[in-house]
């Protein structure tokens, strides 16, 4: 069993400290998790732990000796293995061929690929994961990748496991799933530290929960002893009154846009539905339902079939994305850093990218957006360190904050977010879901998608579930609770008469 | 309001940009100062002109090479599609001279016939590239092929001549002068400034960056992708156009080895100009200094007698490895 002991630790990228005087200690075989907005330096202080950054300041301590891990290998060898927000798999190797990926079995000069295999089916089966080891990690779906990555852990004699957000993307039911082997890892000796928004998860799976704020040490709590609540207050530093913005009760305004009979291939069959002005349509589903298909389908960003439109009556051709943004219907993508943002480009450009022509006349005015940037930062809230930062530099909740004010910069009438709080701190959570309700009550038309049902709920005036590409309930009043949610979702209620 | 804070970094790698635009220019300054200390003669008008005259060719299929690389692709083709329009346009303005005279006229309508002609290769490119969806590598590694054999067979494995009266009066456009200056540097600065001004300062040069930065992200933003990334190939194909009607009146004739490894040299200067091979950052005075850099090396070379000329391409290859590796910057922590 490992123990870590932070002592002092500070690190500085040039541009002040991400990390200032962090001390406390992780005792050996505990689920010891770590909570903090984005950028209050939580990822960075496991990557040190993990051996993939140097410390500018302090030292680590595991069981009680100085680590010095001059890279992850290092780190690995002593048992120490980190499981990165962002999957660390290579998509066109086999299952197998990742778990060993770096280490792999010889037998003289050559692979022992099937030494490799039998192994990876034992690790495989211990994680609970039905899966050929032949099979390219590019098949999986993000949850058999997440236990794909414990497997790849467990086979570095993992002790102590770092994990980064493993839940992001994960349903409730994967969740349940992965606490699960989590706590049975942590009944074998190994020693975890979780790092995470969730705060019910936090509350629910952890032992100990330290608090970062701002590069600093708040407080380390014992799970059982505290509520959400009070770890959001201690992460924001501030009380957070009441999570969701009351939602205002709103006259059914007009139809603006009619959907009917939308496929996408191998995704949505025959999806149809009505967005009202003003209003916010949530739309449920466990993932793989086909949410983020269907609506990439509508907009033309993937092949559909069929599908009519109509906007405020008068129907609407959707072929090339820049007719729904034409048409002032704008989407912001789920994936934040690969369909989202230009995280190598500065942020006035991502900023105007979408609405350029009003920049033009017929040459660009840098300045003209620049002033735009200096607006946006303030009206959306947007913390960046100069105005030439690059995008990629913002932490998660800036950079979503960034994508938001993008897409509406083209001042659209729909607006569409899928996941507009994925990978988020609860203070930019809170500010986005104030921005959504003050957009609607303006009246715009917003649809969000989201597998995080209390969020749904939270700020939905009418939530339609999808259930394996099909519209299997529309709910609005009392029905919008998680039972009733979660029966259409998994197929307890709702059929789907074609 | 909240303080402003230092900027969060989650991850330590930082895009390059900084050197991106001086290192070319310093590395120019020191190779002058070299040549001017070994041969005070490198440093006088006459010579100056000759290099940057020799560089034209170069340095305007650079330009539109810079905007084919930053969007994310690649054009290999340009070497053997600068000796197909050169024996196109011979041929054409030949045919022509019976009928409009051996003039301005025909070379007017010859000028004409090349820019469309490039612009169709350039198109055919894009649309391969983009409809087709098939690797520009590969696509242009093909016409790389098929542009240089239509032109042996064209010119029967011999050259193609264009008739001597008309090449008279052509060859003012390379061995004329307007206030002193050298018309190819004219071309090539105008056409250097209009590269510029595209890029940096139009909703489409902006959208190319946004493309070679990130095509998914620029698909989602709802930009005309396979528009804007077919405009660069036709970009590309108009710049080797319009080097062509530069290199016509310099010999007057056409050959299996004209514009022999030019693709290189132009995808060269691109690169020691700063611009990421795999696009999304780069700029056009970057180009061209860095193709002013590899055509002073040939120069010094000339004047010096240090390192004999047949190893130019040596160390130009030299100097590109070592700009690369400047380049390289912060990017690995």
């Amino acid at each position: 069993m490992i123990s870590v002991r932070f002592e002092g630790i500070g690190k500085d990228f040039g541009a002040g400290p991400v990390l200032d005087d962090v001390t406390f200690d992780v005792e050996a075989g505990e689920i010891h998790a770590l909570v903090g907005e984005n950028g209050a330096g939580k990822s960075t202080l496991m990557k040190i732990l993990g051996g993939y950054l140097p410390a500018t300041a302090g030292r680590v301590l595991l069981n009680g000796e100085p680590a010095h891990f001059v890279d992850q290998r290092e780190g690995e060898a002593d048992g120490v293995v980190l499981i990165h927000q962002e999957l660390n798999l290579v998509e066109d190797l086999s299952v197998a061929d990742n778990i060993f990926l770096g280490r792999e079995l010889r037998r003289g000069p050559f692979l022992d690929e099937r030494a490799m295999r039998r192994e990876a089916v034992t690790l495989l089966q211990r994680v609970g994961l039905a899966i050929e080891p032949t099979t390219r990690v590019r098949e999986l779906i993000v949850a058999q990748k997440q236990l794909l990555e414990i497997a790849k852990a467990l086979s570095r004699q993992a002790r102590l496991l770092i994990m980064d957000e493993p839940t992001a993307s994960l349903t409730p039911s994967e969740v349940e799933r992965l606490f699960e082997l989590i706590r049975d890892l942590n009944a074998r000796g190994v020693t975890v530290l979780y790092i995470s928004h969730k705060l019910d998860e936090v509350v629910a799976l952890a032992h100990r929960v330290t608090v970062l704020r701002d590069g600093k040490y708040v407080t380390t709590v014992a799970a059982a002893e505290t509520t959400r609540a009070q770890l959001a207050n201690l992460m924001v530093g501030r009380e957070i009154a009441a999570m969701f913005p009351e939602k205002r009760l709103q006259d059914a305004g007009d139809v603006v846009w009619r959907v009917e009979g939308v496929g996408v291939p191998g995704w949505a069959e025959d999806i149809g539905f009505e967005l009202r002005r003003g209003e916010i349509l949530g739309f449920a589903g466990l993932v793989g339902a086909g949410r983020t298909e269907l609506f990439e389908g509508i907009l033309g960003l993937r092949p559909r079939i069929g599908g009519h439109f109509e906007l405020e009556g008068r129907p609407l051709r959707l072929r090339h994305p820049a007719d729904a943004v034409g048409a002032g219907i704008v989407y912001l993508s789920e994936d934040r850093k690969g369909k989202g943002l230009h995280t190598t480009l500065r942020l006035a450009p991502n900023l105007t990218l979408m609405a350029l022509r009003r920049y033009t006349q017929p040459l660009l005015r840098p300045e003209r957006e620049r002033q735009a940037l200096v607006n946006a930062l303030r009206d959306y809230n947007i913390r960046a360190g100069s105005l030439d930062a690059i995008a990629g530099t913002l932490s998660g909740g800036n950079q979503q904050k960034l994508a938001l004010a993008k897409v509406l910069h083209t001042e659209p009438r729909i607006l569409i977010l899928d996941e507009p709080t994925r990978g988020v701190d609860v203070g930019a959570k809170q500010e986005i879901y104030r921005l959504i309700q003050k957009l609607a009550s303006q009246g715009m038309a917003i649809i969000v998608l989201s597998s995080e049902l209390v969020e749904l709920i939270g700020i939905a005036h009418r939530i339609v579930v999808m259930r394996g590409g099909h519209l299997t309930g529309r709910l609005e009043g009392d029905a919008l609770n998680e039972p009733e949610i979660i029966a259409y979702a998994t197929g307890v209620k709702g059929s789907h008469a074609a | 309001m909240q303080p402003e804070s230092t900027v969060p970094t989650t991850r330590s790698r930082r895009p390059r940009f900084r050197l991106g635009g001086l290192g070319p220019l310093i590395g120019l300054a020191a190779l002058v100062a070299l040549a001017t200390i070994l041969n005070p003669s490198f440093l006088t008008i006459g010579n100056i002109f000759n290099v940057l005259t020799r560089t034209s060719f170069i340095g305007i299929i650079a330009v539109g090479g810079t905007f084919v690389i930053i969007a994310g692709g690649i054009d290999l083709s340009v070497g053997s599609m600068a000796a197909l329009l050169a024996g196109s346009m011979i041929l054409f303005m030949n045919a022509l001279a019976p009928t409009f005279g051996s003039g301005w006229l025909t070379i007017f309508f010859g000028v004409v016939f090349v820019v469309a002609l490039g612009g169709v290769f350039g198109l055919g490119h894009g649309l391969a590239i983009t409809k087709g969806r098939i690797e520009p590598f590969i696509v242009t590694l093909g016409t790389l092929g098929i542009f240089r054999s239509v032109l042996t067979y064209l010119s029967e494995g011999g050259a193609i001549t264009l008739k001597l009266d008309l090449s008279d009066v052509y060859s003012h456009i390379y061995y004329g002068s307007l206030l002193r200056i050298p018309i190819p540097i004219w071309i090539f600065l105008a056409m250097a400034g209009l590269g510029g001004l595209l890029l940096n300062r139009t909703a489409f040069g902006r959208h190319v960056q946004a493309i070679g930065s990130n095509e998914q992200v620029a698909r989602f933003a709802a930009l005309r992708v396979d528009r804007e990334k077919i405009l660069t190939y036709v970009i590309q194909g108009v710049c080797v156009a319009v080097a062509t009607i530069l290199y016509v009146p310099r010999l007057g004739s056409a050959s299996p080895s004209t514009g022999l490894l030019w693709e290189l040299e132009a995808i060269a200067a691109v690169i020691i100009g700063g611009t990421a091979l795999k696009g999304g950052f780069g700029s056009v005075s970057g180009t061209v200094v860095g193709a002013i850099l590899l055509s002073t090396i040939g120069n010094v070379l000339n004047l010096t007698s240090i390192i004999s000329v047949y190893l130019n391409a040596a160390v130009q290859g030299v100097v590109i490895i070592l700009v690369a590796f400047l380049q390289r910057g912060r990017r690995t922590q």
